[in-house]
Formats: C-alpha cells, structure tokens, sequence
C-alpha cells in the first residue's frame, strides 16, 4: 500500500495552470524527490500534499487522509520542514522545538532532537542569533518532534554551505534508515542523486520523467559516448568505425552498444599496437538528462 | 497512540509562550507600560496636581484611568494587529497551520497574553497614581473596572485581529494602528479633557469604543460618585464593535505570508545565495 497516492493533480492559479495532471504514488519507507527548477511547479504540489493548499482538481490520498479536510488527525502523522525559516526569532532553540513538539500527543525529547541536528551548543541561544545553517537545522528538528512517518522536506538545503549540507544529506540518510518516508523538492540535481530511492522531475507543471537515479529519463539505455585522442599518424579514415564526431585530433563514438564497439576499437589498436590516449566511457549524467528535459527553463 | 493534549492545556502553554516573546522584546514593553506611565507623570507635572476647573477631579484622577485604558489598547489592539501580522510575514502563522495545533487556540494563546499584558498595564499605571498622585480606588466600583476592563480589551484585542486580518504586511501595520488609535485617543478625553467639544468631535468620539472604554473605567475612581458604577450603554456597545470585528476578521484572516513579502522575504535569500 502506497503513503502517497496522487492522481490527475491540476491546480489553477486564475488563468495560470500551475499543475497540470501530475500521478505520483509513494511507498513506505521511500525517499522521493521531486527535483524540477524554480516555478516548475513543485512547492505547489508538495503544498497541496500538506494540506497547505487547496486542489483545483484530481485526487490526493496521503496516510489515507485528504490533506485538504485531514485537519488536526493527519497533521498529528506528517512533519513538515518549510522552505524558509519561520519560527519565533526571540525564542531559544529548546523553546522553540517544546512550543511546536508540545502540541503532538506523541513527541521526540527536545534533548535527542537538539543533538540529531547537532545544535547542542546552541540549546539556549535565542533563534535570532543562528547561522542560516543552523536555523535550518532547527527547522529539521521541528519537522520531526510528533515523531511522524511521513515527512515533507521543501529544499531542505538552499542557501547551505556545502558543510551544512552534507551534514543534512546525513540528518535525511539516517531518518530514511529509521524507516520514515520522506518527499523531498529540491532544485539541486546531485541532491536528489544522493538521497532519492525514486525521483520525479518537474516542469511547467508536468511530470517528465519517473525513476531511480540510474534509470531516470532512460538513462541506462541511453547512448554511450566512447572518447580517446587519434594516435599519431592515424586518420579517422584508418579507424575500424566512423565516429559520431571528430575535431583537433581526438573523436567520439555515440553507441548504444559500447561493450561491443569498445572491444572493436581496443582490438584495433592492439593488433597495431597503438595506445589510445584520454580513452573514456561516459553515460550520460543525471544532470544530461536533467536539462534536457526541463529544457531550457530559465533558472531564475 | 498517547492523549492529545488538553485545549486548556495548550491555551495556557501558548500564552506563556507569547509572554515570553512579549517580554524579550523591549520596544513593546516599553510602548505598552512605560510610555503611558511618562503621560501620567508629565500631564502631573506640566498642569500640578489640582482639581481641574470644570471638571472636578484633580488632574491624576482624570488621566490615570484613561492613560489606562489607552495602555490597555495599546497591549491588546496595536501589539496583536503588529504582532500577528509580522508573524504572518516570517511565515510563523503558516508553520502553526501544518501542525496538529487548532487555529482557534493560536489565536486564542495571543488574544489571553495581550489581555494579561493590558492588565499589567493597567495595574502599573493605577498603582502609581494611587501610591504617588492620590488617587482613591473604591471597592464598590471593583466588579465595574474588572467588566470594563475585560470587555474593552476583548473589543480592542478583536479590532487589533481584524487589523492584522486585513493589512498587507507586517511592515504597514504599525502605521495603520497608530493612524488609527492615536487620533482618536485625542477625541476621546485620553490625552485632553474635552470640556465642550463641537458636535462633529463629540460624534467620532462617540463612534469609536476607546471613549466608551476610557469614561466607563474612569467613572470607578471618580470620588464624586456613588453606586457600583457599571456603565452598561458602554459595555454593550463595546461589545457590538467586539462582535463585529471578530466576524471580520474570522473572515478576512489568512495565514499565509502575503505575496509581496513572500517576494521580498525570497529575494533576500537568493541574495545570500549568491554570495
């Protein structure tokens, strides 16, 4: 049975149609991301999956609740960490995860919070006098204090140096080790890679392709790029194939069959016994891919 | 699964959360106790303490209660319309939606802190008058002041929601409360006692509450009086502009950051960003 199940999703801004027909359906115990640029559309859906937003239309099932009329029954079972930082500035960092953690019937000791994001040195500081980084850190503290199963994550990490990040990447590995679900949006291709079990990516509304990291937008079917540098005295004329493109001395091969062709080439080489300089095999990157189907949205 | 917990429970806790805010930010504290308190002492020291011609009273026993009444305004309407609203902005309204919090008792947390905060106001400044300006209080007339007292700053605190309902953001509303209570204190015997006012002032200052609420509550420590002193035109109609405003800003109330502060709040960001 899936935590998430989202069908023919539309939302309407007026005129605008933010959501257009998006299907997602989510396991227990999945790590998801939805990894689209600014505007594609994520934060909407995600929104609307906290019960933050209203539908136009399709529908949403998440613990088998309706986010939009759940109320105070699902919200007891959903942690949320919001895109900015919002919280009382003049609290202190105990304060604040006792404010939001005591309306929970069950809830996580303010302690074992404190040191999972590691603001332990900064219990009694007041919020105001955090590091961006460490603001957000307490937001992933207050994501998790009702101890929920399900947990929504928008772009836990912009504006993150790349220490804080890698110390939320970690924060976000282990609650996925404890079994919680977690959706995730993010704008940063190597994000989702680390984290997702399945990403989903998103633009102008639309969901473009579904996978794992490996097979995302037909990735391992994807054409394979051979490339070395021409040795001495040997023409693209002399190789046993015709590559796809050739200039100042070195080629490349696109393939579909890159054991194949690989073995043709080295074969080659070696019965002239030529070594073939630079020889690399490439797949495409997610991030290839990534652009490739989101086009050439503008990154605002 | 454990018990929720219980709503007076989580009334009591948000209150003493939003007290703590209250008293950690000075500007407030000082604007909504010693500032009304600094009237009282330079109207004493400017007119000296003597029975004010025309109106009976020496010049603490008129303006102590209504300075009163202006600091409770102050603590309920102004502090929970600019409070609100700037929560509003960082986004804090919309992080207490996505929990298992009833909105009725956010609202409610706030509304019980600015009516203890009104009261300690309201105590400082007639304790001063009563220790220093000889300014009696009467037991007779004690049910009278608590009744006032609580159902003009549920009145002013319903009016500071619906401000906070319907300003933009939180970085209008300190003009929108103070345009508002501030010219009307002056109709409404708060700052002058108005003798023989032209009718045009009299019906403003009949129209708003803050003269009900400032009248009502000075009549229990006029010495001239007798009786319990429950002003029950004022009360109710106190209580009509309460009602109203409640309706209104149930109505009007969101608690989603607005979309230009959303902006500008995002804009600041992406700045840090880049760096």
């Amino acid at each position: 049975m899936s935590i998430i199940e989202v069908t023919q999703l539309v939302k309407n801004y007026g005129d605008l149609r933010a959501i257009d027909g998006i299907n997602l359906s989510i396991d227990p115990g999945e790590v998801f991301a939805l990894l689209g640029p600014n505007g594609a559309g994520k934060s909407t859906a995600v929104e609307i999956m906290e019960g933050h937003r209203e539908r136009t239309s399709g529908s949403v099932e998440v613990l088998g609740f309706d986010p939009a009329t759940g109320g105070r029954d699902y919200r007891e079972k959903i942690g949320i960490v919001l895109q900015e930082s919002a919280v009382e500035p003049e609290l202190t960092v105990s304060e604040v995860i006792d404010v939001y953690g005591d309306v929970f019937p069950k809830r996580r000791p303010t302690g074992e919070l404190i040191e999972l994001v590691g603001l332990q040195e900064k219990t009694n500081a007041r919020v105001k006098t955090l590091s961006g980084g460490q603001q957000r850190r307490l937001e992933l503290a207050l994501g998790l204090v009702g101890d929920p199963d399900l947990i929504f994550l928008d772009e836990p990490t912009t504006g993150f140096d790349p220490s804080a990040r890698r110390q939320a990447w970690s924060i976000i590995e282990n609650l996925s080790s404890l079994g919680k679900t977690i959706l995730l949006t993010t704008h940063y291709m190597d994000e989702a890679q680390h984290l997702a079990d399945r990403i989903a990516i998103i633009a102008a509304g639309s969901i473009v392709a579904d996978g794992t990291p490996d097979t995302l937008g037909g990735r391992q079917q994807a054409e394979a790029k051979i490339r070395f540098a021409l040795p001495d005295g040997v023409s693209v004329s002399d190789l046993p194939a015709q590559p796809f493109a050739s200039s100042e001395g070195k080629v490349v091969f696109s393939t579909q069959e890159p054991t194949r062709l690989l073995n043709e080439l080295t074969s080659w080489a070696v019965g002239r016994n030529l070594e073939l300089d630079s020889l690399s095999v490439e797949r495409p990157t997610l991030e290839d891919i990534y652009l490739r189907l989101v086009g050439d949205e503008p990154h605002v | 699964m454990s018990e929720r917990p219980s709503d007076l429970r989580l009334i009591w806790q948000q209150t003493r959360y939003q007290n703590k805010i209250f008293w950690r930010t000075p500007v407030a504290a000082f604007f909504t106790l010693v500032f009304p308190l600094m009237f009282l002492v330079l109207f004493t020291a400017i007119f000296g303490n003597d029975e004010i011609e025309g109106l009976g009273v020496t010049t603490a026993q008129f303006f102590a209660p209504g300075l009163a009444v202006f600091a409770a305004a102050s603590a309920s309407y102004t502090n929970l319309a600019i409070g609100t609203a700037i929560s509003r902005d960082n986004g804090i309204l919309k992080r207490v939606r996505g929990t298992p919090l009833p909105p009725w008792i956010y609202i409610a947390g706030r509304v019980v802190s600015a009516v203890y905060l009104a009261a300690i106001a309201v105590v400082v400044m007639m304790g001063v008058a009563v220790a220093f300006y000889g300014v009696s209080v009467y037991s007779r007339t004690i049910p009278a002041m608590i009744v006032t007292f609580l159902v003009g700053v549920g009145c002013f605190a319903a009016l500071g929601m619906l401000v906070a309902a319907l300003a933009p953001n939180g970085d209008s509303t300190p003009a929108i409360t103070n345009a508002t209570i501030l010219p009307i204190a002056f109709v409404s015997n708060i700052f002058i006692p108005i003798d023989d006012p032209p009718v045009w002032m009299e019906l403003i200052g009949n129209f708003f509450p803050l003269k009900h609420f400032g009248d009502a509550f000075r009549a229990a420590f006029d010495p001239r009086l007798t009786g319990t002193q429950f002003h029950w035109d004022s009360i109710g109609y106190m209580a009509l502009w309460g009602v109203i405003a409640v309706i209104l800003a149930a109505r009007f109330f969101k608690w989603e950051p607005s979309k230009g502060s959303e902006g500008k709040r995002r804009k600041k960001k992406d700045a840090v960003e880049v760096k």
